[in-house]
């Protein structure tokens, strides 16, 4: 039978997908192509997998027989090569050719390794996918010292994961603050004394020119250079400086293609009956009102939701997201969403509350009175509210002073909006 | 499935609801060992939120299209088609707060351990979730909506 359906890829936003179909759709055909042999896992929780906090069975992020009780023909340890967007086929490299009626690329994103002299020896990690954490966790356990390239999110996680197994570590940075896509400059400073006191050397306005063999083995990592010249001895590096878009089935098909994959509000392409989801695509962002790339778990799963309902019929719009993530690391609860850091700063009106004796720094974002930025820092539990208020652009001008402010909460919002808020609530 | 409305305008702010909710996700279930022998005293699930004169309570609402599963990347987080519930499984749990920050209602705390989240759970095993239950001026009342 031919396949109705055909998702290439098994991560977050095949997964979204997948649910979406079998609502509208409980019987139509449906194979998912999924190059990694364990596919549906979440790929965030591996550095709870490296430091030790959970196994890969605790990674499933559904039921272990998903995949089945959703009908689908999961096809395992199999990449897709190519498009025949003529025939409506996708070609296998089994020689196999699976034809489709409505197709999803939801093939991800790949870690981006700078040319870096030496990233070929062994002891060089990335760390996206379960496979890479696995081979890392098995290197660990004779590794002493650790060198981490990106203080980006995943930069960070490997860090905290490293602490956790006891390890040496050093963070290094190119930019002059870490987690500069999510914090200011404050908001960074919190987080980087925060790493510090865990015992992690943070090198920040440096990279990593080198890598250099060790003393036994040429071809094993013994040290990095910096672009100062400074040399750092260690056993592993972990590049974990961003992932870019797996575009390569799209390329040189009319499949139309900016960084990722171009998609309307309904993830379809301008290839009618293709659609794509996840890191690959360039999805809306509601905060900059244009469509960009957002390699985030939940704004994956959001639109490969939306993708399966426009692909079994049920016409869908995706909302947008916008650049939003939540830390949890070394103990301090971190939320960034939208414009954090704004540079033209008389086009925005900033709020803030710092309270440095307890790590809490609250920034909020505003352009002619709608929230278009949040930061919260060891106080979050209020962040789906201000998330609310910005997604819906909610003028903020009568109760703006209210945003930062310890007690915030829904009896501080106007009373319109308290009412058309609180779903089912008589109030 | 049950819905839990609240009602600004009689509602007196008296917190009974967090009372009868922390002792109801508590390990012994007894009001004074709850309050005066378990530590960590176990979380409220139900929030009281104040601005005076202005007071009601909120919980998890159980949204239909509920953007804390969608949100969720464990898996811990998801909607029950079938009873309408958003239920938890705290050992799924990573306490990444993603969860956290897309809830418009400010209903998911971090557990007292600070590790994971709790939420409400409606009281499924009972016939009345005890916030409502012991709310003494009927601000906290049930619907019986579709799932």
């Amino acid at each position: 039978m031919m396949p109705r359906y055909v998702i290439i890829g098994a991560s977050a936003a095949a997964i979204g997908a997948v649910e979406a179909i079998r609502d509208v759709d409980p019987n139509g055909a449906l194979t998912v192509i999924s190059e990694e042999k364990c596919p549906q896992y979440s790929r965030p929780m591996i550095s709870d997998f490296v430091s030790g906090g959970k196994t890969f069975r605790q990674m499933m992020c559904r039921e272990e027989d998903f995949w089945k009780e959703n009908n689908v023909e999961a096809l395992t340890g199999i990449s897709a090569l190519s498009l025949d967007l003529a025939e409506k086929a996708v070609m296998l490299d089994n020689s196999e050719r699976v034809s489709y009626e409505k197709l999803l690329i939801a093939t991800g994103g790949k870690p981006f390794i700078p040319n870096i002299e030496g990233s070929d020896k062994e002891g060089v990690f990335t760390f996206t996918k379960i496979g890479d954490a696995e081979k890392l966790a098995l290197k660990l356990e004779s590794a002493r010292s650790v060198v981490v390239v990106g203080a980006g999110l995943i930069g960070v996680s490997v860090t905290e994961a490293l602490v956790k197994r006891a390890l040496n570590v050093t963070l290094v940075e190119l930019q002059d603050k870490i987690l500069g896509l999510l914090l200011d400059a404050k908001g960074s400073d919190i987080m980087e004394d925060v790493i510090r006191k865990a015992g992690v050397t943070v090198v920040t306005g440096q990279s990593v020119q080198r890598i250099v063999g060790n003393s036994e083995n040429s071809k094993t990592v013994g040290s990095v250079v910096l672009t100062n010249g400074e040399q750092l001895s260690c056993d592993v590096v972990i590049i974990a400086i961003g992932v870019i878009p797996r575009t390569e089935l799209a390329v040189g098909t009319e499949i139309k293609l900016n960084r990722g994959i171009v998609v309307d509000s309904h993830m379809e392409t301008n290839v009618p009956g293709v659609y794509a989801s996840g890191d690959v695509a360039e999805a809306y962002d509601f905060t900059l009102n244009q469509n960009r790339l957002l390699p985030l778990w939940p704004l994956a799963m959001a639109e490969g939701k939306v993708a399966g309902y426009n692909m079994a019929g049920k016409k869908t719009e995706y909302a947008g997201g916008t650049n939003m993530s939540s830390l949890k690391y070394f103990g301090i609860p971190v939320v960034s969403m939208g414009v954090t850091n704004p540079k033209e700063e008389n086009a925005y009106e900033v709020l803030i509350r710092h309270v440095p004796e307890r790590n809490l720094y609250k920034k909020i974002v505003l352009r002619d009175n709608v929230i278009v930025g949040i930061t919260l820092v060891n106080d979050v539990e209020r962040a789906g509210t201000l998330f609310h208020l910005m997604k819906t652009r909610v003028n903020v001008k009568k109760f703006k002073k209210s945003l930062v402010s310890e007690d915030f909460g829904l009896a501080l919002l106007p009373s319109p909006l308290r009412r058309t808020m609180c779903l089912g609530c008589a109030l | 499935m049950n819905r839990i409305l609240a009602n600004e305008k009689v509602c007196m702010g008296c917190g009974l609801c967090e009372v009868y909710c922390t002792v109801q996700h508590s390990k012994s279930k007894d009001l004074l060992k709850a309050y005066n022998k378990e530590k960590p005293r176990a979380l409220s699930r139900v929030r009281l939120e104040v601005s005076k004169p202005i007071s009601f309570a909120i919980q998890c609402r159980h949204c239909e299209d509920a953007p804390c599963a969608t949100a969720c990347l464990s898996g811990a987080m998801k909607r029950n088609a079938k009873t309408g519930l958003v239920t938890h499984d705290e050992n799924k749990c990573i306490g990444c707060w993603t969860c956290v920050m897309v809830c418009p209602y400010g209903a998911l705390r971090m557990d007292v351990s600070g590790k994971i989240v709790a939420k409400c759970d409606l009281c499924h095993e009972l016939e009345t979730p005890v916030c409502v239950a012991n709310c003494p001026n009927e601000a906290l009342t049930l619907k019986q909506v579709k799932a």
